[in-house]
């Protein structure tokens, strides 16, 4: 007799608990309110990444073109990559002297693992984050940018007051 | 009873009038086979997209999700774009594949779910073929269908396919009984075989309502079986993908894999439209025995519509389930069969058979 | 090696019924190969084949600095990153002997707790798709969501957020930080009894899981199974408990231990524990102590010559660093210690005798993560 009780507390039980899982989803079925996905390409507009997003290393240029760059190298000796690339160049300053200039500060995008080490070394804060994320390119060669816009020049420091 | 404006059964009669008025009695027979043939092939493709594409977007809204939305207005031409897709991939030739048979196994997949489809009364005189036993047929037809996923899994030459294939092989065989026995339900009480006859004994009321406790026993019953007869979830072990990658047809591509594809959705559509059929009266509207007034009004709605009504409901419930439970596993699933759902049946047949006896139905 | 590992090499014979789950598989969450010799269903014994991922981060460490090993620990066991790069970083500092200032700790405390519940919330999304559970799948991943939101929000990614440096972090944490982890706990805490009556309490899911895979304590120790598995045998292994780093002998919480040994009973911590970890996150939120968010450190770190090693807990289980130094700015040789591959070869034993579809529950209890165990 026990075990034909037990068989149909099983059977209840069973059916219960199976009753418990349908009623979540039931719920969702009737609540479409709760839906999460987000329309990827017809959102753009709205989309705004966090300004923290690591997206691709930048070089913000002010509106004389200018940057902060000076060609210094640290941030090719911290990435752990060497996806960073400083070519420099000389060039007589006012007073005549060479003085060593940023040529191009080559990103190879494709082999960054966004560490944030160049950013966080950089000494005089030349690059950071930018929030672009749609890198998806047709050809690889399209990845290594060149980060100095062309006849940039770097920003005189302002005296110091 | 039921208003006539809505019956096909003065079209389909006018139709063969003048059929055999145009030309020899032969001609007309098989013009007619001709034009119901191709009537339900166009209504098997239409079916079996839109199926799909009810079921995305059911699991979707479950999941939190918004489901296909690229391919038209909410996506509703996603699943043609599919179709065309699979029918212009390439059909993978399979290494030491026994051809014959595995070019053979998708057909004979689809042509059983034809067959049954060719039984199923759609609406007050729109039924392809009315037998006497037309529940006997369908309960053999459906099961032969196995016979291709078998032939599938064991032709493709590989070890994921037959093992999906053994498994369906064994559930297949095992849920038959239940589902034959959840039927026989409704033959001991409408007293007929013939599905005309099911759904007229069912005009003052269905027999979910008139069988009360067994009716309703039997009902769920059938839903599990069924559902398991069928390959879909949670019994979908046969092409558990988490184990077999996709089961019996691992193998197939293109439009042999479409053809799987769609016999599984139109198989599911077959089982909801006999559960309709049976328990919830078919194409016969919700009467009430005595309410004149509101049966009169029930009429107006046309029954085709009360039809498809309630079998897209109970495909509702079934991919309910699916997207519901985990996956039994195949001791458990033969063990819900032998030692629960088998027993209840015979148990609810004897019920049934009393209550019937002694008139306690209504 | 002791006796249970040496009983069960395996030798296989030519009329074996082989078949391969993986390495593309959908139940192997990555390029693990699993050889399972079957007999009918029943699966006679598995070989676990791994490589297929293998990048040598170890031999890279070897020419990166201290700073730079950060990011490559990120891509051993991706669900945990978090966590082992603070493995290096307390190692560097316990050699340093540099004392982190406390908001530092308080964060790194926050950031493990929120690891692990975003692990474990990939592994009951994988796991209930395994055994074929597809709505769970979206339910583990919507919440999962929030706390990458949060990851986002305070370091700009998402999964390999090379966040902690040696001597504290990279930068401060953003400003709503506390707000949105206690947004997070209470929006968790709703969605929990879900999880309950979706999967946990679910009659099929407890004839899928209960009595499957039973590993003994014995088992575990001997396999060095850790982590929620091995505390799923009973095996008090958790590292926060034995031996406390950071914040962790200063925050009370509980050590969740099952001694079924099943794949329900390791199910069971997993849950448990982000349960735990909800409780851990809220005290921790709220009492962020204002402060640097780094110790001062030299711009090149160089450990003194000798030998460092630093245990932490991962969501998979525990994590060493062997570092041996020169006392050059590179290190000499650098060892982890992954969980993952001591949780893999403890597979055969589970498995065997088993059917396939129980193997793929013992699996997906496991939680592997295939790149943590290649590296």
């Amino acid at each position: 007799m026990n075990s034909i009780i037990e068989y149909f507390t099983d059977i209840y039980k069973g059916v219960s608990s199976l009753w418990a899982g349908m009623r979540v989803t039931g719920r969702y079925f009737v609540s479409p309110g709760e839906i999460v996905t987000e329309q990827y390409p017809e959102n753009r507009a709205t989309l705004k990444m966090e300004e923290r997003f690591k997206g691709e290393v930048v070089m913000p240029h002010d509106e004389n073109n200018q940057h902060l760059c000076t060609g210094c190298g640290i941030c090719e000796l911290n990435c752990p990559n060497g996806s960073i690339e400083i070519i420099t160049k000389k060039v007589p300053n006012e007073e005549g002297k060479m003085v060593r200039v940023i040529d191009e500060h080559i990103y190879h995008l494709s082999m960054c693992t966004f560490c944030e080490l160049c950013i966080k070394t950089c000494p005089s804060n030349a690059i950071e984050w930018g929030q672009d994320f749609e890198h998806a390119v047709f050809d690889r060669s399209k990845l290594d940018k060149v980060l100095n816009k062309p006849g940039s020049s770097l920003k005189k420091k302002e005296a110091k007051s | 009873m039921i208003l006539d404006i809505y019956s096909f059964s003065t079209l389909t009669a006018s139709i063969n009038k003048e059929l055999h008025a145009a030309m020899a009695p032969w001609l007309a027979v098989l013009t007619e086979f001709v034009l119901i043939g191709l009537l339900f092939l166009l209504f098997y493709a239409i079916l079996g997209l839109f199926l799909v594409y009810l079921e995305r977007k059911v699991c979707a809204v479950m999941q939190n999700r918004i489901g296909p939305n690229r391919v038209g207005k909410w996506g509703i031409f996603q699943t043609i774009a599919d179709f065309i897709k699979l029918i212009t991939k390439e059909l993978i030739p399979i290494k030491n594949a026994d051809d014959f048979l595995f070019n053979l196994a998708p057909f004979i997949v689809i042509i059983t779910s034809f067959m049954v489809m060719a039984a199923l009364p759609f609406a007050k005189g729109l039924q392809a073929l009315d037998f006497n036993i037309g529940i006997f047929y369908i309960i053999a037809v459906s099961s032969l269908g196995v016979v291709g996923i078998l032939i599938a899994g064991w032709s493709s030459n590989s070890k994921y396919s037959l093992i999906g294939a053994m498994r369906s092989g064994a559930q297949v065989v095992s849920y038959e009984l239940s589902v034959g026995l959840s039927l026989l339900a409704i033959v001991v009480f409408s007293g007929s075989m013939q599905l005309s006859t099911i759904v007229e004994s069912q005009a003052n009321g269905w027999w979910i309502f008139k069988g009360h406790i067994p009716a309703l026993i039997a009902f769920v019953i059938y839903l599990i079986a069924s559902t398991a007869e069928i390959n879909r979830g949670p019994f979908d072990l046969a092409e558990a993908e988490s184990e077999l990658t996709a089961g019996f047809h691992t193998e197939y591509s293109g439009i042999k894999f479409a053809f799987f594809f769609l016999a599984e959705y139109i198989n599911m559509f077959i089982v909801a439209a006999i559960a309709a059929t049976l328990f919830f009266g078919g194409w016969m509207p919700l009467h009430i025995d005595h309410w004149e007034a509101f049966n009169r009004v029930m009429d107006y709605i046309p029954s085709i519509i009360w039809f498809f009504g309630k079998t897209f409901f109970i495909i509702y419930l079934i991919m309910w389930f699916k997207w519901t439970f985990p996956r039994l596993r195949i001791d458990q699933l033969l063990n819900l069969e032998w030692k629960y759902l088998l027993p209840l049946s015979l148990l609810n047949i004897v019920l049934i058979s009393f209550v019937v006896l002694m008139g306690w139905y209504f | 090696m002791s006796d249970e590992v040496i009983k069960n090499i395996i030798v296989r014979e030519d009329e074996d019924y082989i078949i391969n789950m993986g390495p593309q598989h959908p139940s192997t969450h990555g390029v693990l190969r699993l050889e399972v010799c079957l007999n009918g269903e029943t699966v006679n014994y598995l070989t676990p084949h791994i490589g297929y991922i293998h990048r040598s981060i170890e031999k890279m460490c070897e020419s990166d600095t201290y700073k730079q090993i950060i990011h490559l620990s990120d891509r051993m066991d991706y669900l945990s990153s978090h966590m082992n790069n603070e493995a290096i970083c307390l190692a560097v500092e316990n050699a340093l002997e540099v004392e982190v200032p406390l908001r530092v700790k308080y964060i790194r405390v926050a950031l493990d707790e929120l690891s692990r519940i975003a692990s474990h919330h990939l592994w009951w999304s994988a796991f209930g798709m395994d055994l074929g559970a597809l709505t769970a799948f979206f339910y583990g991943m919507r919440d999962r969501e929030k706390i990458l939101a949060i990851f986002e929000e305070s370091f700009g990614s998402r999964l390999l957020h090379s966040f902690n440096t040696p001597g504290g972090l990279m930068h401060d944490v953003h400003p709503n930080f506390q707000k949105h982890i206690m947004e997070f706990v209470h929006y968790f805490r709703k969605k929990l009894p879900e999880y309950k009556q979706l999967l946990t309490d679910n009659v099929i899911f407890h004839n899928r899981t209960k009595g499957i895979g039973n590993m003994t304590r014995e088992t575990a120790i001997a396999f060095g199974v850790t982590g929620p598995s091995g505390r799923g045998s009973g095996f008090s292994c958790d590292v926060r408990k034995t031996a406390p780093y950071g914040l962790y002998d200063e925050i009370k919480f509980n050590e969740i231990l099952h001694d079924k040994g099943d794949s329900f009973a390791r199910y069971l911590v997993r849950m448990e524990e982000m349960e735990e970890s909800l409780n851990i996150l809220e005290y921790v939120a709220d009492n962020i102590p204002e402060g640097d968010f780094t110790a001062k450190m030299k711009p090149i770190v160089k450990l003194p010559e000798g030998e460092y090693f630093q245990r932490v807990e991962t969501a998979r289980g525990e994590l060493s660093v062997y570092i041996v130094s020169d006392g050059k700015k590179f290190p000499y040789r650098i060892k982890f210690r992954s969980p993952n591959f001591s949780n893999l070869f403890v597979l055969n034993t589970l498995a065997k005798g088993g059917l396939i579809a129980d193997l793929v529950a013992i699996s997906g209890s496991l939680d592997l993560v295939i790149p943590d165990i290649d590296r």
